[in-house]
């Protein structure tokens, strides 16, 4: 396939997934919306403004990064892994696999229309969290590179996901009982120096919170962990799920027969 | 000429053990009208699933217009366009948008993809449903949809599985027509078909399948041509109580009081009517029982599933 058609199949499945996930938008777009705002009511406003400072911060402060992340890491995950097990389990794949898009395209679309969800989502959650707080960005560079690369990494666990699944629950496994733990407990409603030393250890091994913490230092300049050890932890765990991906691809895994 | 398709020594094992393929050997010229025949679970579906790429093989051969799938999959697939035989497209999307995002997945520019999705869309009588979503059309009218789909690219080779099983007649006439119009324009066809009729009306060239194993792979005169024994119905003009004896020609009534005579290849069927006209029976219309590649067909498969019980014992 020549680089101008790849060009056009990538831009083929990205608009592909854009598209599907504006026309649904009442599932995709207005629940994290809806969602982040009470957490920045409830917990923002109401219980932290007895809570007071975290980090050198008032809670409100605090808390914005963390919850523009999950919402980014949130999305960027359930889009790929919902559009591509309903296209596995209405064998609408076929429509790619019988093409001859390369496996990477086919990764790298993909992963572009779930973090263009990941990203608008974060966008929308930015806009909303002006309503309740004031941002002043430390560090652009890192704001923008963390938020890249955290909602390229979930959009890759997403493809993983949907390409082990074999059914619906199986896409709801990994988001309900590993994503949602992880982000609570990843820094984003309280710094882990709040937490004894056992537990500070424990978080430690847990990958959310280096990408909680380096968005926080991007917004804030505050870090419970080095920043820049945190984007060298996503960029590995990129070469990893990235490796996978491609190996499942060409072995068909749950795709071909 | 080039062959459309080569396969040599094609071979699947399924996970579970299950042998569907035990080494195919088959070519289709390019330009050809082609059926690939077989009962259900004979590895028709597996051997055009592996040409498409859906199907991963266990061993063998496969070439589309030269190219290996296991060394040029892109140059191969870019010849290929599939009809499968279930719906596989997103139910939720609107038909121009089913189209036109295949062309792209062919490295089609959108504009380009419009204008071959619209061509395709009319000539297969859709137009006028392209922002409809494809979950609202008729059993019909997906199937076209599958067809157009499979065309935007203008492949050279176009595989259809079982493209006119839950069509009516008529649609699978129209459905003939344009499938002929499109092979006399020069693109390759292969076809698979529960419809007997379907691949004698249509193919040049036929290869029955059984068991994972290719029984015949020969033009479609030449199978013709090894049918010994046709049979024909003759609706006469009175109901008979019992079959005439007629000499030559062994005879029974059907269910329907109809005559059923069997001729024997190159007796011919003078000597039919004329024995009739002794006996006073007038003989108002006349049709073969079953046509006669499914006669060749039954015969074959019986045969082969008798051989292999008979491996089996």
């Amino acid at each position: 396939m020549k680089v101008q058609a790849m060009v056009t199949a990538f831009n083929t499945i990205v608009i592909r997934e854009i598209r599907r996930f504006t026309r649904i938008w009442p599932q995709t777009l207005l629940p994290p919306a809806v969602t982040m705002t009470l957490y920045f009511i409830i917990f923002g406003n109401l219980i932290g403004s007895r809570i007071g400072e975290m980090g050198g911060f008032d809670y409100m402060s605090f808390i914005v990064p963390g919850l523009i992340m999950m919402a980014v890491i949130t999305s960027s995950y359930a889009n790929v892994v919902s559009s591509f097990f309903s296209m596995k389990f209405q064998r609408s794949i076929e429509e790619l696999l019988v093409s001859p898009v390369p496996n990477w395209i086919i990764l790298a679309g993909y992963v572009c229309g779930g973090m263009a969800r990941g990203l608008g989502i974060g966008l929308i959650v930015t806009l909303l969290s002006l309503g309740f707080t004031r941002l002043e960005i430390h560090n652009l560079p890192m704001v923008v590179l963390t938020v890249f690369l955290t909602s390229a990494l979930f959009a890759l666990g997403g493809f993983i996901n949907a390409m082990l699944a074999t059914k619906f629950d199986d896409i709801s496994i990994v988001p309900t009982f590993v994503l949602t733990p992880l982000t609570y407990l990843g820094g984003v409603f309280y710094s882990i120096s709040m937490l004894p030393d056992f537990w500070q250890g424990v978080s430690m091994i847990n990958p959310i919170l280096y990408m909680v913490n380096a968005f926080r230092f991007g917004i804030l300049g505050v870090s419970d962990v080095n920043p820049f050890v945190a984007l060298g932890m996503i960029l590995v765990f990129i070469a990893l799920l990235t490796a996978i991906s491609l190996r499942m691809l060409k072995r068909g895994k749950g795709i071909r027969h | 000429m080039t062959n459309a398709l080569e396969i040599e020594g094609l071979t699947k094992t399924y996970g579970d053990g299950f042998h569907a393929l035990k080494g195919i050997d088959m070519n289709v010229r390019q330009g050809d009208f082609f059926a690939l025949l077989g009962p259900n679970g004979a590895g028709k579906s597996t051997t055009l699933g592996i040409v498409c790429s859906l199907v991963n093989k266990t061993g063998g051969k496969v070439r589309v217009f030269g190219h290996d799938i296991d060394t040029h999959l892109s140059d191969a697939k870019l010849n290929l366009g599939v009809v499968p035989q279930e719906f596989n497209f997103n139910q939720f999307e609107k038909v121009f948008d089913i189209v036109t995002t295949q062309a792209g997945y062919y490295g089609i520019p959108l504009k380009q993809a419009r204008v071959s999705a619209e061509k395709y869309l009319r000539k297969l009588g859709l137009w006028d449903k392209k922002d409809t979503p494809a979950r609202m059309l008729s059993g019909g009218m997906k199937r076209r949809l599958m067809i157009a789909r499979a065309l935007v690219h203008e492949p050279k080779l176009l595989i259809l599985d079982e493209p006119t099983a839950g069509v009516d007649i008529e649609l699978r006439r129209s459905m003939w027509t344009f499938l002929e119009e499109m092979n006399r324009q020069g693109t390759t066809i292969i076809l698979t078909t529960h419809y007997l009729e379907e691949a004698e009306a249509l193919c040049r060239n036929i290869a029955i399948i059984d068991h994972g194993r290719i029984l015949k792979h020969t033009s479609k005169r030449e199978l013709l041509q090894q049918l010994h024994v046709e049979t024909f119905v003759l609706d006469t003009e009175t109901t008979l109580e019992s079959a005439p004896e007629l000499e030559g020609f062994p005879c029974r009534l059907s269910d329907e009081g109809a005559l059923e005579v069997e001729v024997q290849k190159g007796q011919g069927l003078n000597r039919v009517f004329v024995q009739l006209e002794q006996r006073g029976i007038k003989v108002v219309s006349m049709r073969t029982k079953a046509n006669r590649l499914e006669e060749l067909f039954i015969r074959m498969v019986e045969e082969n599933a008798h051989e292999a019980s008979g491996d089996v014992a």
